[in-house]
């Protein structure tokens, strides 16, 4: 309901307005408005079934492959709409790159899941395809680790290395948004860990949107929160703010951990 | 008590037991396949037996048991020399015999008919062959048979370019044929100078018959007398002979040579005798190229479905209703896909393809009648719905983050498909395709109806042009079982060829699965998924 004012000269890259998503019958995303400015980190929290993870699909239109939903309402990206039968979602959806929850590597070798991105799109260059290699896994921290066995199977990698070949993975095809459905849910501490060092650098370079159950990780890696509760957006602000001062008492609840 | 029965321990046990059963039923099958199939090879003694009347028996002990009315022991001997005693086994009471004793010089001979002949060696007869005079007539015969089968074999050469230029007749005839029907006037020049060329052939054919079969009778005059136990005498044309030992007198080593010839006589040559002695070649290249051809038509064929079933189609009353019907062709009996294939596949389609392209040829069918492609193809029918089980059940058991994290990286579903499902669906496709080409190694009532016969002339594959024959008969171990088992003349003489027979096939279903076995597990290997 509340239309974040961000006191800042950046534009938004993606604006949500008046998005309504249903399945079926079932609503799950109620009138959502919501601005992600350049370059900086939204991270959307809210106790499970809330919506946002849904939310975070209608980006890249990964909803498309669920064949009962039905959505209303209007996504800009950079300005053009997301939502039509008209957008090129293969080229949409290698400028909005995505990390899921489970890591889910394809059984091919490190070398292979990361230039596929590219290799779908025509790349078959070798020396592009070996210096994305090279950059994307260095951006997502996890060269030192790999760069002697790039052509073993990526499945036998820890659930955290996984994890960051899965972001390498996204980052090789040059997105402009890196979209992350809870990331670290599966992952041990200290993988968790690596993963919020490495959001934070990639900040730099990229946008992006974060879906986390875990409060203190939203505080810790974000610039913007945004709490949503049954399919509401309640609030939205700086991080700070939320955490310290939110203006919703349902906001103020979750956050202190009343429910949820 | 009750505790026991709580702690699922009997039930483990029942399982248990139940595998246990199956295993022992699947290893007495092919141990009894394996100990009968395997020692038919094995050169037996010939025993000769002195009966109290006054008359002898020269054989081989077959099997002992009961008289079922005296309840005397008995022995069942195979004495061979059908065309002389008008029998291959008689019975022979234990109490009726005098002595046995093992001859060192009774003789065992393969004939080309006539089944075996036990006797003994008295001399050669060779007329005209200029022999260098040995010791022994052992070793006169020896030799004569080496000098016999240097000649056969230019007698076959001669046959080879017989077989090749009736080959060219034939072309031409049809050639001339295609030339009349089309207009006798406008192609006269043509006609007369194919009628030239086929009679050149013809002369050609002629004159190498007439040589070859002077050359025929030049061997066949040669010949080896015998005498067998009851003194009868024979005379036997070395040509006639395809083997010959003396077991009695048989190192353990030479016994060995003799039971290798002729595991390579059974892989390698062809039957004789109506199929009960001889080689399965033909059979066992029917039967593997057969199957081979039916994976080749029903893999893609089913994989492609399967996709669509399970990618691309709506999950509707359609395809629920298709989905339901592949599965009740699984269990549709076979020798209805026979009757089907005989009437779509043979009439149907190979009667169009007949009077499209061969007309020249009928009323004789091309096309028309069974072949290895018409079998083929409807083995294909009848296998194809494992592929599409199998396939659709491998597509479904990919988790779904892998076809997510695909799209999501802007890869088309076309692209997840073939980059990512396939290759990880591939070990359960093959999983499919080893019970699909076991199914279809094993089958035989439909094909009796559409293309296997008891004894194919030639091979589907072969130096004439187009080299691969879909249209020829071929023959297949599985009927070869049935024909030699149970249709034969000889029964009783047939019968460890059916254990022979049964084993090879069994031994190419092993060798087909275990190599898609092998095949299937490389990739699981390379596609296991572990975080899921």
């Amino acid at each position: 309901m509340a239309q974040t004012q961000q006191p800042t000269d950046k534009t938004p890259i993606l604006s949500v307005s008046g998005l309504n998503l249903h399945y079926g019958e079932a609503q799950a995303l109620k009138e959502i408005n919501l601005d992600m400015i350049r370059h900086q980190v939204t991270a959307f929290i809210g106790p499970s079934g809330c919506g946002k993870s849904t939310l975070l699909r209608c980006f890249n239109r990964m909803n498309d492959l669920v064949e009962s939903a039905r959505i209303t309402g209007s996504i800009r990206f950079n300005g053009a709409e997301v939502n039509e039968p008209s957008t090129d979602v293969i080229s949409l959806r290698r400028r909005i790159g995505m990390v899921f929850q489970q890591s889910n590597p394809f059984p091919k070798s490190i070398y292979e899941n990361i230039v596929y991105g590219l290799r779908i799109s025509g790349v078959n260059d070798k020396s592009t395809l070996d210096e994305a290699v090279e950059r994307s896994l260095k951006s997502a921290a996890i060269w030192n680790e790999v760069k002697d066995r790039l052509n073993d199977s990526a499945l036998g990698l820890s659930g955290g290395q996984a994890q960051r070949i899965c972001i390498a993975r996204a980052i090789a095809v040059n997105p402009e948004i890196i979209l992350m459905d809870e990331p670290c849910s599966a992952l041990d501490p200290i993988s968790t860990l690596k993963i919020e060092e490495l959001i934070e650098e990639l900040k730099d370079k990229y946008t992006i949107v974060i879906v986390t159950h875990n409060m203190q990780q939203a505080a810790r890696v974000s610039d913007v929160t945004a709490f949503f509760y049954l399919g509401e957006l309640i609030e939205a602000g700086a991080t700070r703010k939320i955490f310290t001062n939110p203006e919703k008492k349902q906001t103020e609840d979750y956050i202190t951990g009343r429910f949820g | 008590m009750k505790k026991f029965w709580k702690t699922g321990e009997p039930y483990v046990l029942a399982t248990g037991a139940a595998l246990a059963i199956v295993l022992v039923m699947t290893l007495s099958l092919v141990g009894v396949v394996v100990s009968n199939g395997l020692g038919y090879f094995w050169p037996k003694q010939l025993v000769r037996f002195e009966l109290k009347d006054g008359s002898a028996a020269l054989g081989q002990i077959m099997q002992h048991e009961k008289n079922p009315i005296s309840g005397d022991r008995r022995l069942q001997l195979k004495i061979a020399n059908r065309d002389v005693f008008g029998q291959d086994f008689r019975w022979i009471d234990e109490n009726d015999i005098a002595k046995r004793s093992l001859p060192a010089d009774a003789m065992l001979l393969e004939r080309r008919e006539h089944g075996n002949y036990f006797g003994f060696l008295k001399g050669v007869t060779a007329e005209g062959l200029n022999i260098p005079a040995a010791a022994t007539p052992q070793e006169t015969l020896e030799r004569a048979l080496k000098l016999v089968s240097e000649k056969n074999r230019a007698t076959l050469g001669i046959k080879d370019k017989m077989s090749d230029l009736n080959n060219r007749a034939e072309r031409l005839r049809l050639k001339l044929l295609k030339l009349e029907y089309s207009g006798k006037e406008q192609n006269s020049a043509a006609i007369a100078e194919l009628t030239a060329e086929r009679e050149k052939a013809m002369a050609e054919f002629n004159a190498l018959n007439e040589q070859s079969g002077a050359a025929l009778a030049e061997i066949t005059r040669i010949s080896a007398s015998f005498e067998d136990v009851t003194g009868g005498a024979k005379d036997i044309a070395l040509v006639e002979i395809v083997a010959h030992q003396r077991p009695n007198s048989m190192s353990f080593i030479a016994k060995c040579g003799a039971y290798l010839e002729r595991v390579r006589e059974l892989l390698l040559d062809d039957p004789r005798e109506s199929n009960t002695e001889g080689g399965l070649f033909p059979a066992i290249f029917g039967t593997v190229m057969m199957v081979l051809l039916m994976s080749v038509f029903s893999l893609p064929f089913g994989v492609v479905a399967a996709i669509y079933l399970r990618e691309y189609a709506r999950d509707g009353l359609l395809t629920r209703a298709v989905r339901i019907a592949v599965n009740n062709l699984a269990g549709v009996p076979s020798i209805v896909y026979g009757v089907f294939g005989l009437g779509f596949f043979v009439y149907g389609i190979g009667g169009s393809i007949d009077s499209l392209f061969f007309p020249e040829r009928l009323p004789t069918p091309t096309f028309g009648t069974g072949g290895i492609l018409w079998s083929s193809l409807t083995l294909a029918l009848l296998t194809v719905p494992v592929v599409i089980v199998a396939t659709e059940e491998s597509l479904a058991s990919i988790p779904r983050g892998i076809r997510e994290g695909s799209l999501a990286l802007g890869a088309t579903k076309f692209q997840t498909l073939t980059k990512i499902l396939l290759p990880m669906a591939t070990p359960g496709i093959m999983t499919g395709l080893i019970l699909s080409m076991a199914r279809a190694a094993g089958e035989v009532a439909p094909l009796m109806i559409v293309g296997v016969v008891k004894l194919a002339p030639t091979l589907p594959f072969d130096g004439n042009f187009p080299f691969f024959h879909m249209d020829r008969k071929f023959m297949h171990l599985g009927f070869h079982i049935y024909d030699v088992g149970f249709q034969s003349p000889n029964v009783e003489a047939a019968k460890p060829m059916v254990y022979v027979t049964t084993m090879l096939l069994l031994a190419i279903v092993i060798v087909a699965s275990s190599t898609a076995i092998y095949l299937r597990n490389r990739m699981r290997k390379r596609y296991t998924t572990s975080t899921f």
